[in-house]
This record gives C-alpha cells, sequence and structure tokens, in this order.
C-alpha cells in the first residue's frame, strides 16, 4: 500500500462546474440556442426487418415551415471496408452509416429512415409523418440461438457465418486434465436480457454546415474527437473540417460514443443553410440507439478438494443488434479474469439479430460473463463447504497471474478487495430475518489507455488555468484539476479547468473505459510537470543561480525561496507567459477489481425483491476524489441492481419494443434502494504517477451473479435468466 | 402552424410574459420561448421528473402541462432557488455531498426536494426516498442525494428536536 501523502489528493474539494449544475447555467447540448436555428425530426422503420421498396419525401418537403429532408441517399457513396476508430471498439464505416440512416433495408424497429428540418419540432413531426415508405416485411430474428440456427433470416450479406460477425476463442492448458483432476464440476447457462444504459439525457446534436465548407456540431458526446472523427468519415471529408464542441453531457456510460444525429444534422443544415437542432424523444433513445447486448453464457468450472479451480470452459453468445460488435470480445476476456486458472477454453460469438445496434454499457460485455462464473463458484463452494469469498481467495488472481487471452498481471487488487470484503462489517452482520439471502461476487474490467493532451497556463496571481478535452460526466474537471494541484503545490480551487472543442486542444480520447482520470489525469500531471520545468528556470534566472528546487509548491536555492504564487507573479519580468502542455498515450493502464455483498428480501406472495443492504468494494488505485470514486461505486451497483433485478427490453415476436418508456422500463428510483456503502481499496497501480486505475466500470460487473447469489439463499432455487423480476421467482 | 396565445406568469418572483402555441408544452415554453433552460427535458411524459418546477403551491412535471395553463400561475424554476449569488442551502448541500454527478437530474431534484423540505421539515429517510421517487438519478444510486436532502434539512430547519 501507498505511503505517499498529499495535500490535495485524497481530499474532497467542491467540483469546478458544481455552481452552474445547481443553478441551471451549465449548458447541457438541448440547451443551445443559435440564431436562425431549424429543428430536425427522424422517422423511424416499425419493422425490425423490411426491405425499403419506395421511399417518397415529396410530401414532406412541401410542407409548410420544412427546410430540408434527407435519406442515406444524401451521403457520399461509402467505401464498403473502411474502419472508424470509435475508443472502446472499431466500427466498420457501411455499419455505421447504415445504422445513421437505412439504406435499401432496414434492420430493427427504430431503424432512421428518413429525417427533416423544420421550423420547429412540432412541424417536423408533422412532416416525418408525411414521409413515404413501402416496406416489404422480412422475417426477423431476435435472439443470438434463433439467428446461429440453420436457416435463419440473414441480416448481412457476406459476414463470418451467417449472422454469426465474429468468433473469439482463448486456450491455455489442458483442458481434459485439468476437468479430471477436479473434485467438483458445475456447468450452468445464464441468460441476459437486453438492457439500455438509461442515461437521462437524450441523444442530441445541433451542426452547422458553413458556407466555407466547415461544420461545426455542438453535442453530449462522451468524446468529442471521436464525434469529429466519426462524423467526418460518415460525411466523407477530411476531420479538420469538423469542429465538434462538447456540451455538457447528462450521463452515457459508454452510449454515448457512437454517432447517430451528428451527420443527419450536418446534412439537413448543409440543405437548409441553417443550424439544424435534433433531440431524441425517450422512445427514440430506447429503440434507435445502442443498448447493451443480451447474452448466452455457458460456463462450466472444476475445482479440486482443496479449492483450487483445475479448469474453466466457456462459451459466450452475445447479440450484437443489427450490426456486428456486441462486445462478446471483452465479456470473453474477462470470463475468468478474477482467477488463476492453468487450464482454460473460452468461445465468444458476435451475433447480429433484429434489435438495435449494441452500444457499449460500464465495463461492456463482462457483466453478462460474470453472472455465469460468480453464480457457479457460488455452486460449487456450496457443494464443497468452503465460505464462497475463501473459494475466491484460493484462486484469486495476483500480480504474474496470465489470463487466458494472454497477458500476465502487473500488480493487481484482487486478494485485496476480496479480503476487504471478508473483513467488512457488512460481510460479519447477521440477516435480518426469514425470506433473506445474502451473496457476494466479484468483477473485473480492463481500464484502458488511450491518448489525452492537456495546457496550462500560469496567472500572475498563482492559480493555473487548465484546456483539456475530456468531457466531465461526472467531477472529472476536479479530478484532473486536483493532479494538476498537487504537482503545483496549489489548491484544486487555484486550477481553472474549461473543456474546449476539437479545434482547441490536442486528440483527447473519450470518457471511458475508465480512462479519464487516469490517462488525461497523466497528460495533467506532464504538463504540470512542463511548468515547473519552466519555472525553475525563471526562479534560476532571478537568482542567478544554476539549481532550483521544487518542493511541496516552494521554489528554492539556498537561501532563496519563493511559493508558487510568488513567482507566478514575476513572470512578466522574466521572460513572459509560462504555459505548460503534455500529450499523452499511456501504456500502463491498471485492471481494476470490484466486489459487492448484498442482502435481499424476497416476499414469498408477491415475488418482490427488496434490497435490505449493499457494500460495493473497489480497487481505485488511488482515489484522487474519494467523493466521486464513492459515487461510481454507487452509480455502477445501483445500475447493475437494476439489470439484475427488473430491467429489459420487452419485445413482441415482430421485434417491437413494447416498453419504451421509462414507466414501463423501469429504472431503480430512490425508494428501490437503500443507502450504498461503499469500501475504496487502494492498490497503486505502476502505470500511473499516483497510482491510479480508474473506477468507472468495474462496479457494474458484480451486481448481477451477487444479486443471483442472494435470491438462491433466499428462496432456495436458482434462477437461471436476468431480470430476475417478481414473475420469474414466482414461476419457479 | 397555429395560433399563438398570449400567457402572463410569474417566473421566479418576475412578471414574465410569453407567446406559445396551444401546443407547446410548460417545459418547452420555459426552454424554448422563455430562455430558462435549466430545467431539463428527460422523457417527455412525466417519468424521469428532470422536468420538475413549482407551479403555484404544488410540483409538477412541466412536460405534462401546457404552457397556455400557466396563465396567472406562479412558477419556480432551478434559476430562482438561489438568492441572487447565495446558494439555497439545498444547492449549498448537493455540492457539498458531491449528490450530482452529470447533473442533469439535479434541477428535478432540487425543486422536489424543497417543496419536501416545505412540507416535512425533518424528513425521514424513508420519507425522502418516497417523495424523490418520481425523480430518476442514473448516475449516483441516490445514496448522496438523500444524504445531501437530509444535511439540508438540518441546515435550514435545525436538528430534529
Ligand atoms: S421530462 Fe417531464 S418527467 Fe421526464
Ligand atoms: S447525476 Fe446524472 S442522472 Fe443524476
Amino acid at each position: 500500500m501507498s505511503v505517499t501523502t498529499y495535500n490535495v489528493i485524497g481530499t474532497r474539494p467542491i467540483r469546478h462546474d458544481g455552481a452552474d449544475k445547481v443553478t441551471g447555467r451549465a449548458l447541457y447540448g438541448a440547451d443551445l440556442q443559435l440564431a436562425r436555428m431549424v429543428h430536425g425530426a427522424v422517422l423511424r422503420s416499425p419493422h425490425a426487418h423490411a426491405r425499403i421498396l419506395r421511399l417518397d419525401t415529396t410530401k414532406a418537403a412541401a410542407h409548410p415551415g420544412v427546410f430540408a429532408v434527407v435519406t442515406a441517399a444524401d451521403f457520399p457513396p461509402a467505401p464498403t471496408d473502411k474502419i472508424v476508430d470509435f475508443g472502446e471498439g472499431d466500427t466498420l464505416l457501411s455499419s455505421l452509416r447504415g445504422n445513421i440512416l437505412a439504406s435499401g433495408k432496414v434492420l430493427y424497429s427504430g431503424h432512421a429512415v428518413a429525417a427533416v428540418a423544420a421550423v420547429n419540432a412540432h412541424v417536423a413531426a408533422e412532416a416525418v409523418a408525411l414521409i413515404e415508405v413501402d416496406y416489404e416485411p422480412l422475417p426477423c430474428v431476435l435472439t443470438a440461438p434463433a439467428a446461429m440456427a440453420p436457416g435463419a433470416p440473414l441480416l448481412h450479406e457476406g459476414l463470418a457465418n451467417g449472422n454469426v460477425a465474429e468468433y473469439v476463442r482463448h486456450e491455455i492448458g489442458d483442458l481434459a486434465a485439468g476437468f479430471a483432476a477436479a473434485t467438483v464440476i458445475v456447468e450452468r447457462e445464464l441468460n441476459t436480457a437486453t438492457v439500455h444504459q438509461g442515461y437521462i439525457e437524450p441523444q442530441n446534436a445541433t451542426a452547422f454546415w458553413s458556407s466555407d465548407g466547415r461544420v461545426h456540431i455542438w453535442c453530449s458526446t462522451q468524446g468529442s474527437f471521436v464525434a469529429r472523427d466519426a462524423s467526418a468519415a460518415v460525411l466523407d471529408i477530411p476531420v479538420s473540417q469538423v469542429r465538434v464542441t462538447p456540451m455538457e453531457i447528462g450521463g452515457g456510460f459508454g452510449g454515448k460514443i457512437n454517432v447517430y444525429l451528428e451527420p443527419v444534422a450536418a446534412l439537413l443544415s448543409k440543405k437548409a443553410g441553417r443550424p439544424v437542432k435534433m433531440v431524441m424523444s425517450r422512445r427514440d433513445v430506447f429503440t434507435g440507439t445502442g443498448p447493451t447486448p443480451g447474452s448466452r453464457v455457458r460456463v462450466k468450472i472444476g475445482v479440486d478438494a482443496a479449492g483450487k479451480i483445475t479448469a474453466a470452459q466457456a462459451w459466450l453468445a452475445y447479440e450484437a443488434g443489427a450490426y456486428p460488435g456486441a462486445m462478446v470480445g471483452p465479456g470473453a476476456m474477462t470470463v475468468f479474469a478474477c482467477y488463476d486458472i492453468e487450464n482454460v477454453l473460452i468461445e465468444g460469438f458476435d451475433v447480429v439479430v433484429n434489435k438495435p445496434s449494441t452500444a457499449a454499457y460500464r465495463a461492456p460485455g463482462a457483466p453478462n460473463s460474470a453472472l455465469a462464473t460468480e453464480t457457479v463458484l457460488d455452486e460449487i463452494a456450496e457443494k464443497l463447504g468452503i465460505d464462497p469469498l475463501e473459494l475466491r481467495l484460493r484462486n484469486a488472481a495476483k500480480e504474474g497471474t496470465r489470463r487466458a487471452d494472454g497477458p500476465r498481471y502487473k500488480r493487481i487488487g484482487c486478494v485485496e478487495v476480496i479480503e476487504a470484503m471478508k473483513a467488512s462489517a457488512h460481510y460479519n452482520a447477521p440477516l435480518p430475518g426469514p425470506h433473506c439471502g445474502r451473496g457476494v461476487a466479484i468483477g473485473y474490467w480492463f481500464n484502458i489507455g488511450l491518448p489525452s493532451s492537456a495546457t496550462l497556463s500560469v496567472n500572475a496571481d498563482g492559480t493555473v488555468n487548465l484546456i483539456e478535452g475530456s468531457t466531465d460526466i461526472g467531477g472529472s474537471r476536479t479530478s484532473l484539476s486536483m493532479q494538476g494541484a498537487e504537482v503545483l503545490g496549489i489548491r484544486a480551487e487555484d486550477v481553472h479547468p474549461t473543456i474546449v472543442d476539437t479545434d482547441s486542444v490536442g486528440y483527447t480520447g473519450v470518457t471511458g473505459g475508465s480512462r479519464t482520470t487516469f490517462a488525461t489525469g497523466l497528460a495533467v500531471y506532464e504538463a504540470a510537470q512542463d511548468v515547473v520545468t519552466q519555472m525553475k528556470a525563471r526562479a534560476a534566472t532571478l537568482w542567478g543561480t544554476k539549481e532550483v528546487e521544487f518542493s511541496n509548491g516552494t521554489f528554492s536555492s539556498g537561501s532563496n525561496s519563493f511559493s508558487f504564487a510568488q513567482l507566478a507573479a514575476q513572470l512578466g519580468a522574466t521572460g513572459g507567459p509560462v504555459v505548460g502542455s503534455a500529450a499523452v498515450n499511456p501504456r500502463g493502464a491498471g485492471g481494476s477489481i470490484a466486489g459487492l455483498i448484498i442482502d435481499l428480501k424476497v416476499d414469498p406472495e408477491t415475488g418482490k425483491t427488496d434490497v435490505l443492504r449493499v457494500t460495493s468494494v473497489q480497487d481505485a488505485g488511488k482515489a484522487i476524489h474519494p467523493a466521486y470514486v464513492e459515487g461510481q461505486m454507487q452509480g455502477g451497483t445501483a445500475q447493475g441492481i437494476g439489470w439484475a433485478l427488473n430491467e429489459e427490453y420487452f419485445m413482441d415476436g415482430s421485434g417491437d419494443m413494447r416498453n419504451s418508456s421509462y414507466l414501463d422500463y423501469r429504472m431503480p428510483t430512490a425508494l428501490d434502494l437503500p443507502m450504498i456503502e461503499t469500501i475504496i481499496v487502494e492498490v497503486p497501480n505502476p502505470g500511473h504517477p499516483f497510482g491510479v486505475r480508474g473506477v468507472g466500470e468495474a462496479n457494474i460487473v458484480p451486481p448481477l451473479p451477487a444479486v443471483a447469489n442472494a435470491l438462491y439463499r433466499a428462496i432456495g432455487r436458482r434462477l437461471h435468466s436476468v431480470p430476475m423480476n417478481p414473475a420469474t421467482i414466482l414461476n419457479l | 402552424m397555429a395560433l399563438k396565445v398570449q400567457v402572463q406568469t410569474t417566473i421566479n418572483n418576475e412578471p414574465v410574459q410569453f407567446l406559445c402555441e396551444p401546443r407547446q408544452t410548460l417545459l418547452e415554453c420555459l426552454r424554448d420561448v422563455v430562455g430558462l433552460t435549466g430545467t431539463k427535458e428527460g422523457c417527455g411524459d412525466g417519468n424521469c421528473g428532470s422536468c420538475t418546477v413549482k407551479l403555484g403551491d404544488r410540483i409538477v412535471t412541466s412536460c405534462l402541462v401546457l404552457g397556455v395553463e400557466a396563465e396567472g400561475e406562479t412558477i419556480t424554476t432551478v434559476e430562482g432557488l438561489a438568492h441572487g449569488n447565495t446558494l439555497h442551502p439545498l444547492q449549498k448541500a448537493f455540492l457539498e455531498h458531491a449528490a450530482l454527478q452529470c447533473g442533469i437530474c439535479t434541477p428535478g431534484f432540487l425543486i422536489a426536494a424543497d417543496a419536501l423540505l416545505q412540507k416535512h421539515p425533518h424528513p425521514t429517510e424513508d420519507q425522502t426516498r418516497f417523495w424523490l421517487s418520481n425523480n430518476l438519478c442514473r448516475c449516483t444510486g441516490y445514496d448522496k442525494i438523500i444524504r445531501a436532502v437530509q444535511a439540508a434539512a438540518v441546515e435550514i430547519n435545525g436538528a430534529p428536536q
């Protein structure tokens, strides 16, 4: 454990954008108003799978108040094999374009077909209703097994194998020998339903295609540069012709990396000659953006009498939705990632189905696979009479453990997280009564690096201005400023962060992959080191010396010393402004382990589950701002509990989502949850100067299996499908 | 396009007149006509609470109220909570307790919580959760929101007797 003491890191300053966000001044995407702005709306397919026979926009175009109508025919011709990098995975350009505006066929109910810009949103909606489309409905497939069956209707020509877009396989050791050495073997298949990230702010984009050929886009995105690059690719113009201004963002969780409206608003603006604003309805968000895959995962684990896992096998089929890219890759890499296992075989299938094209959702792919592993281990622990945390401890991944997909772990906090769970007040407290159960589980997420840039300019009053490009979804302005402040020996409040557009800062990857505090934090750290170096030189000039020391915010040489602020006041006289900058592409991202302990009570009459007590444990590496680390853990836990107990896309046989409102797609409310206790474990990441690992994602991995394990303890039977809602509990 | 109607209201203690179409919601009028974009739209059908405003002496989801229904009414939005540059104790408590992450739900929670504290000066955790269950937050898991509201109750009304 780290013994370093910090002045700023680990404290809980008020966030820099706080006053704006509690007074309503902060401008989110939908809040933008521009002169001469008009409003867009999208026509969406009512069919899950159909050929477009005729698409006639004449009446819509003639509707009073309409400025422009666009369809896929307005895109420049697409090279079929071009790849676009999306931050958390690559996408084929033709898929990206096809998903933005359907061409030839529609592949899911909700698929965008055409768009209109009009004087206001009501008139745009009227015009959308005037667009005439003749469809030839085709048979649809809605689940991975149905899509993999011989003779299933095909969504695309030319995929690897029917509707299977990708097959992944990881193998180490000797599986047969491993299972032969086992005392207990359990094999189960676990299913999960399609769920949505559920961010409260709908997607939105405003675009203005200027007469000079440049496109300016204002939107809610997790990555302004990714939005820029994807929009440029779709529009077939150079990236420098697109400028993206990231507005405040009302939640993303992975779902606001992809572009949906941005290129459409741009095309409409080009035709209309005006800025065009588009905002999705909630139904559009559910049916027209990427949820996370439904999945089938079969896991078989063998354990010897000493409680050591001897072999593990997994088969995963994830529903990609309409286009390839179901995150089965990370699902396969994480399925056994918490454990040190010598003999492993993992096979994963990325399967297209007639549902919305899936997107990332917080540790994408990992909760689905952990559900299977962690419930099977729970069964094994019971069979062997070993405490479920003890079984995990005996097999926990450590520094040097090799994952089946190749990499060996550097320092990792698996043992520490499990030990913190075992030692917690919660785990050692009795259950409150009958029909109650306690479940535990752990989970892993990689965390990622990717490039980030930052600039720090020193003000004469001893403060600094921070210019950066990571959209702030949960307090990152502050976690970044704190890292700069720590280096410079000033207060967090003395750093003034601004998030700027893509013309105004170096390339910065998405706010995703739990990378912002890690990677952009590293950029800020390096920029601050640059500032220190330059300021030392100024002090050396002033004092006529070569050697200047800097520590704890004080520059010194012999008997001379200046505080940061004192030296900052002298910059004008010593050569002018000091601006430090850095661009990084770190390789040292450190994976994070999370664990959950949950107590549930099930009403035997109604099947309703009440959540009694929850403790989330996670290895943060180093918690820069502990309150926002706790917030990530609490938020991920709440989402995971909703996923486990209640949330699902309820599709009818024709592929229509029947619960596309918050009334029917019911996410946890304040009344559904208790306080969420948190235990932050800090096993520093050797790849970051302060040890940061990133905390955004791993916390959503354990809730699904922890809930499943707790339900088993409460009702005595195991459920094998998520959501585990009252109906499924009563029908057991 | 429908003919517009003139509506006279008092918004955040100031007389405000605006013109709107009969089909426009109060939420649209506040955001797009009056320019008070602090009130947010998360769903448009009454189920997320991010558009919560005070209308007369009750709180409403302004996406389910027509602009013309506000005629003669008094409205408070998030922009009206602070006194000049002095934040309302709820606003301060939300910042001190890190009760927002993305902040899109925050305006609705603040308005709803303000109404709660007027009705129940010292709400229990259950009362607070029940009252705020019309407001969805996807980021925080509610823990820090509940704590912030309870801290604000003490700040405003003193420790419970
Ligand atoms: S926008 Fe009014 S309740 Fe959601
Ligand atoms: S803080 Fe993001 S929805 Fe509440």
